[in-house]
């Protein structure tokens, strides 16, 4: 009965959807703006009934009701609680449904808040957005119905992939789908401006808020999922420019592009034209992404040829949406006056800049992700493009884009002076050469790479503090009046230093964990001590345990360090019998930043285990800066003027000019 | 010690006694695929087919191969695939090619657009009715950052 009420429910989003697509439109030709509000009540209604679609799916897998293909093939009555809820988006045709619920979500959004945008432009965006929500509904009730039932239902499921039966699971795919789904609202923006032919100063200011929250949870999304694979791989590895890391890696650059050519086109009303084709081309990289991680294509071209279904259905939403807005742009886009002149030395030059390099860098990814696919296809040749290769094309392209960061924000609007703003950056690049020095002198004979990458970070963080006490006044101006301004500084602004800080904290992480990581690969016996980074770790013993689902075998560590016993480390290797497959639960202990990493492999015949051991040095600064991004992002967002629907005070009319 | 399973990256029983031969080993590891694998290195994958490989750099670096030659070795036996980054050649040219010809495309038409636009006369195209013109300054002025140095 939920499963048939879940099917149906899906089934009446999709009819609102069509609904929803094409009488807004017409409403907002003839000008009727009963037939433009229909956009919000459909959009409201669409996201009740995704929502209790959403719901019913919940519901079969926590009742473990095993007459539904889904919850048989991906759950098993003695998974705990919290694996059975978020084993509902573990599968292909679960993690569908939580893609439209947040679409639906995002739609309904704009439906609730978006009463302050003029009445066309929202029928507009509302009908757009129904148009990728029927595609994908379509997609899921012909080619993905999660809601399918077994003629003889058995007794007992699957069980869900172990790997997935982790905290990660909770809180990765939803904060991903967010970023990837949060960018449909720029885009539908982007197409509505189009349709409607013109965009202005205004436009930009709508769109920033909604774009923001999408970078904010893409940015934690990939961040949170970088960490998982590090802990639950079982090899310390932290990024593998595996296809589906890029997948969500080319949003995110295409997406902080999107944010910083928002902001010139906000203030300036320059870059309007780019502005759209990047906000198009964000959300097609999330199409695309989608595509990607959805069709199978990626294991193998030849398993994608053997059963297309899926495949090709994304396809053609993948060609019909990137194909379509496109073609758009490229009718109307000459339609949109292009404004604001500035000299290169400028912010909107450093703006620029900064979109060069991030497109370039994603057109890499992009690139790098697409060309053993194509070059299959074409001429039936396999290669391999893997981490040799994008740290080789990647890296050149940030490097310049780092240096280049902290000079942004110190260049004035129209035309900047580099000059005065490399001399008020005297302070960081002190900084940073006093890094250079300490770490060459520490770490004498090795690389020259790692102290000058440490130097360049050192440079960026301080180059965003330098950018905060120039605008405080702070050693300038007595303590008080800094403090006054400090707290009068735009909340934008105390964003630009968080993020643009996170960014010299995540290079410091990669740096220090790539050069001076150290590990201990050995068989221990019960009683050995391995020594590593000085640091002891003594083996006391193996046990066995009974987990819910699982059987586990439990190491103990003791760790010490000059004598003194620290804690303890139980790194454990669980079986799971309904797959029969087995994971490596690593043990993490945390010293300041670093961390020591240990996990277990097989044991031998007189005994003795595999064992592992890292110690990461700042590793975990890999993760405190896309943290420290996605707070700047949201100190940003709490600024007053992105607020949605925030209440515009009555005094300073000329607010613009005084920004000036 | 034991062969028959491999359930893991590098084990204890692979490692060279030469700490300086087992890191060259170590870094050709992270250049060559696991081919059963989805884009893992034979550093990385437990796969028994990247324990086979690792052990095969070994023996070919314990033969006195140099670098290149382990890698030749290993493209004659496997392939291209093995190489996580592909050579280049003319199959591979474009993807070598593209990233710095996107940059140089994006500088290019940059500095075209900026010569042109400096060219031309300074026409902010105002396409907006008064009345617009009035609710966009209302919009635009919530925005009011008192000392922001711009």
């Amino acid at each position: 009965m939920i499963a048939e009420a879940g099917h149906y429910a899906l089934v009446l989003a999709l009819a609102l959807a069509l609904i929803q697509s094409t009488l807004p439109i017409l409403g907002a030709r003839w000008r009727d703006p009963a037939l433009m509000n229909v956009a919000r009540s459909t959009a409201l209604a669409q996201l009740m009934f995704v929502a209790a679609s959403f719901a019913a799916l919940v519901t079969l897998h926590v009742t473990s009701d095993f007459s539904v293909v889904n919850v048989f093939e991906n759950s098993h009555s003695l998974k705990p609680l919290i694996y059975k809820i978020t084993g509902v988006w573990g599968s292909h045709e679960g993690s569908m449904l939580l893609w439209v619920s947040i679409l639906a979500l995002f739609g309904g959004l704009v439906a609730a808040f978006g009463n302050n945008l003029p009445l066309s432009l929202r029928a507009h965006v509302l009908a757009v957005q129904a148009w990728i929500a029927s595609a994908f509904y379509l997609f899921i009730l012909m080619t993905s119905n999660p809601f399918l039932r077994i003629p003889n239902p058995p007794l007992e499921g699957r069980d869900l992939n172990p790997v997935l039966q982790d905290i990660g699971l909770a809180v990765h795919p939803p904060m991903l789908y967010l970023g990837y789904v949060g960018f449909s609202i720029s885009f539908s923006f982007a197409v509505a401006a189009l349709i409607e032919g013109r965009i202005d100063a205004a436009w930009a200011r709508w769109v920033r808020p909604w774009t923001l929250i999408a970078w904010i949870f893409l940015t934690l999304g990939i961040a949170m999922g970088s960490y998982w694979a590090y802990y639950e791989l079982g090899w310390g590895g932290w990024w593998f420019w595996d296809p589906v890391e890029n997948a969500s890696l080319m949003p995110w650059l295409a997406g902080t592009a999107l944010l910083h050519s928002l902001v010139v086109m906000e203030k300036r009303n320059a870059l309007k034209v780019w502005t759209i084709l990047l906000s198009i081309l964000t959300f097609s990289l999330s199409l695309l992404g989608t595509f990607l991680v959805r069709s199978g294509v990626l294991t193998s071209v030849h398993a994608f040829a053997t059963d297309p279904t899926r495949g090709v259905f994304i396809l053609l939403i993948l060609c019909i949406f990137i194909g379509g807005s496109l073609s758009l742009y490229a009718w109307r886009a000459s339609a949109l006056k292009q404004g604001g002149l500035f000299a290169p030395i400028s912010r909107e030059g450093a703006l620029v800049l900064n979109n060069l390099l991030l497109t370039t860098a994603c057109a890499t990814v992009f690139i790098g992700t697409l060309y053993p696919l194509a070059l299959e296809v074409l001429t039936g040749d396999k290669i391999s493009v893997g981490a040799p290769f994008f740290n080789l094309t990647f890296a050149p392209l940030f490097l310049p884009l780092l240096v280049a960061v902290p000079f942004g924000p110190l260049l004035a609007w129209k035309r900047g002076d580099l000059l005065g703003a490399a001399q008020r950056l005297t302070a960081a690049g002190v900084a940073a050469l006093i890094a250079i020095a300490v770490l060459w002198g520490w770490t004498r004979g090795g690389s020259a790479f790692a102290p000058l990458a440490i130097g360049l970070a050192a440079f960026v963080i301080a180059g965003a503090l330098s950018d905060l006490a120039e605008r405080t006044g702070l050693f300038s101006l007595p303590i008080g009046t800094a403090m006054r301004r400090a707290r009068g500084l735009p909340r934008s602004s105390w964003g630009t230093v968080f993020a643009h800080a996170g960014l010299g904290v995540a290079l410091i992480g990669i740096v220090c964990e790539t050069t001076w990581n150290t590990e201990y690969i050995g068989a221990m016996r019960p009683d050995d001590v391995a020594k590593i980074a000085g640091y002891e770790l003594r083996l006391d013993g193996l046990t066995q345990q009974q987990g819910p689902n699982f059987r586990e075998m439990v190491a103990q560590f003791s760790v010490s360090l000059d004598g003194k016993k620290l804690s303890t480390m139980t790194p454990s290797k669980r079986n799971f019998t309904t797959r029969g497959s087995t994971t490596t639960e690593a043990a993490l202990l945390t010293r300041g930043a670093s961390q020591l990493y240990i996990s277990l492999g097989d044991t031998t015949a007189d005994g003795a285990i595999a064992v592992r051991i890292y110690h990461k040095p700042m590793v975990l600064f890999i993760w405190f800066g896309p943290v420290l991004m996605a707070f700047g992002g949201m100190l940003s967002l709490s600024d007053r003027r992105l607020r949605v629907g925030a209440p515009r005070p009555a005094k300073v009319l000329r607010g613009l000019q005084a920004a000036e | 010690m034991m062969g028959s399973s491999a359930a893991y990256a590098v084990q204890p029983d692979e490692i060279m006694s030469d700490p300086v031969k087992e890191a060259r080993a170590r870094d050709l590891s992270r250049e060559l695929r696991c081919m059963v694998c989805q884009n893992q290195s034979i550093d990385d994958s437990e796969a028994p087919l990247a324990r086979d490989l690792r052990l095969l750099v070994r023996e070919r670096i314990a033969a006195g191969d140099s670098d290149a030659q382990v890698i030749d070795f290993l493209v004659a036996r496997y392939g291209e695939f093995v190489l996580l980054k592909p050579r280049l050649e003319p199959h591979t040219l474009l993807l070598w090619l593209l990233p710095p010809l996107a940059l140089a495309g994006g500088g290019l038409a940059l500095w075209m657009q900026s010569r042109r636009r400096s060219g031309s006369a300074a026409a902010e195209g105002v396409t907006l009715t008064p009345d617009e013109e009035a609710r966009l300054a209302a919009l635009i002025s919530d925005e009011a950052p008192p000392k922001e140095r711009a």
